[in-house]
């Protein structure tokens, strides 16, 4: 009798132990998704803020100069729920005005064109990177809130269901080129 | 940025992943960031300042073949120390699904924590076993970086999740700007007016690995090597890499012995002068290449490559536009492409200039700058790297001291 009591116990602390050990791995990849948003946030800001720059320094003609800025006025204002198409639009106006190597060089011919050139390359390749981290923390988020235990348990809390975020990143042919020099 | 480094492998044997790390560390040293590497070694073994032992790796039969690995208490504790001294804004597991000390640092640590995948293994019974103990490791690296586009769509369908592809980086210039050794060298390369008596001349092919490991395809070449001296008998074939010389020769013809140089292991310097030299640089590997390296420095070197179509080489080639390609395994078809090449000075030349243009994206400047900016976006806003004190009970019924 005596026993079977120890041994039911036993069972219940290991399963608890169990329960608690998912409930912090839940715990961790939350905070990972969140510090991804806020750099896949940093990179996206840095984007269309160099590009803000870019249209409003003159350095471009009026026209790539319009469609830049109303891009990245655009992405930066946008509401949660638009991000993503706004975003993808901001690249799609950088690869329209950046597709050729040519205007690249030109920007960079102008005073302080260099720095700008390089710094919105850095930024188009970050988003990317960043946005494939933030995704690969939220899949595996996904995948353990899935899970059986996870569900029967509620160890996840009101914590919400973890979304991917997508949109189209393709950085511009003429800034995503590797330095050939 | 203060950046710990963790290497699977021992320090004190030579491979891969080893000579990725330390010039990685050198570079990321010389760009005025401060780096601790946690490699296993023996404690004997003189090691470059920026090392630190994590005791003596155990010889283990992993992967294919025998790997040193580290594990138990011991590593465990040398682990946790280096995290908690070393303060990182940052640490860089390498091949963290090896049972060794990559395994280790993940359950450790954590914090941002970045992961280079190298290898590009099939599915193997051991992996899918091991599934659900790695998933929590795996769980806790911030970003994963791939060394191709192969070994990326490897841990894809593995462990699902993504990562970047970031390429192995090579010191291009060290390669570039070696100088030629003239017994390496053909006679037709060494007179330098190739066409007149390069044309019958027969010229170099150099080969670069261990003998000894089949699957750096030495026995392929072998095989192929008596067609290529039929076709061309002043052929010399230039072998660098440890292991036993006369196993390697035995599958050929007495006569044909002769015309097989073996170097032993060499320097780094006599690597870069043996590839500036050689005609045509074969790379027969049979498979277990998630990368291939030395076909990047091949390139550096200017000589023109005759690789296997393995998944791995076909991309660092471009898809054949930087080297030539061969069946994988295909001794007559190596043997062919050979003959080919060695007899077409132009086609050598154009395959020179492309590979000299297309190796600036492996060089460290490039590589090492994207490995930087995945550095600055996982410590983006986040916390600087401690060992991971939750994994105690104390800590989780919030007995622990802070």
């Amino acid at each position: 009798m005596i026993e079977t009591l120890i041994w039911i116990a036993v069972a219940i602390v290991a399963i608890g132990m169990y329960l608690s050990w998912t409930a912090g791995r839940l715990d961790r990849l939350h905070t990972r998704i969140d510090a991804a948003r806020a750099a896949l946030d940093a990179q996206l800001l840095r984007r269309a803020s160099v590009t803000q720059e870019l249209a409003t320094s003159g350095v471009l003609d009026p026209a790539a100069s319009i469609v830049l800025y109303e891009a990245a006025h655009a992405a930066r204002q946008a509401e949660e729920e638009n991000r993503e198409v706004a975003e993808s639009e901001l690249s799609t106006a950088l690869r329209a005005v950046f597709g050729e190597t040519v205007q690249v060089e030109s920007v960079k011919e102008i005073p302080g064109g260099e720095e700008a050139a390089l710094e919105l390359a850095a930024a188009v390749r970050r988003v990317p990177m960043a946005r494939r981290f933030h995704n690969d923390a939220v899949r595996a988020a996904r995948a353990l809130r899935r899970h059986r235990t996870v569900r029967w348990f509620r160890l996840a809390g009101h914590a919400p269901f973890p979304l991917a975020f997508e949109m189209d990143d393709e950085p511009p042919v003429a800034l995503a080129d590797r330095p050939v020099s | 940025m203060k950046i710990g480094i963790v290497c699977p492998y021992s320090w004190d044997v030579p491979g891969g992943v080893q000579f990725h790390i330390r010039d990685l560390a050198e570079h990321l040293i010389r760009l005025g960031h401060q780096v601790s590497v946690l490699a296993p070694a023996d404690d004997e073994t003189p090691l470059p300042p920026y090392v630190v032992s994590a005791g003596r790796a155990v010889p283990v039969p992993y992967n294919g073949s025998v790997a040193r690995l580290n594990f138990g208490f011991l590593s465990a504790a040398r682990v946790r120390r280096w995290l908690h001294d070393g303060t990182f804004d940052v640490i860089h597991i390498h091949e963290p699904t090896s049972p060794s000390l990559g395994l280790l640092a993940c359950w450790a640590a954590q914090g941002p924590i970045v992961a280079t995948f190298h290898t590009s293994n099939p599915r193997s019974r051991a992996m899918i076993a091991a599934y659900p103990i790695l998933q929590p490791a795996l769980e806790k690296i911030s970003a994963r970086i791939a060394v191709s586009e192969y070994a990326r769509r490897t841990l894809v369908e593995h462990l699902g999740g993504d990562a970047v592809v970031i390429p192995n980086g090579v010191d291009v210039g060290f390669f570039a700007a070696a100088e030629p050794r003239a017994e390496w060298q053909s006679k037709g390369a060494r007179s330098s007016v190739e066409g007149a008596g390069g044309r019958r001349e027969g010229g170099t092919i150099g080969f670069i690995g261990r003998i000894d490991e089949p699957r750096k395809g030495l026995p392929v070449l072998m095989r192929a090597l008596p067609a290529i001296l039929a076709a061309r008998p002043d052929t010399r074939l230039l072998v660098a890499g440890r292991g036993d010389e006369e196993e390697a020769v035995a599958s050929l013809p007495e006569k044909m012995r002769e015309r097989v140089e073996f170097l032993g292991m060499v320097s780094d310097e006599d690597k870069a002068r043996l590839l500036r030299s050689v005609d045509v640089y074969v790379a027969p590997n049979t498979g277990g290449e998630s990368f291939g390296i030395i076909l990047v420095e091949a390139m550096s070197a200017g000589a023109p490559v005759l690789a296997s179509d393995l998944d791995a080489f076909a991309q660092v080639l471009d898809l054949g536009a930087a080297g030539e390609l061969f069946a994988n395994e295909d001794a007559d078809a190596l043997a062919s492409a050979a003959i080919r090449l060695l007899g077409d000075p132009e086609r050598r030349t154009e395959l020179r200039e492309r590979g000299t243009a297309h190796v600036r994206r492996f060089d460290w400047s490039t590589v090492g700058a994207d490995i930087l900016a995945v550095y600055e976006t996982v410590t983006d806003g986040a916390a600087s790297v401690a060992a991971d004190e939750r994994t105690g009970l104390r800590a989780r019924l919030g007995l622990a001291r802070d």
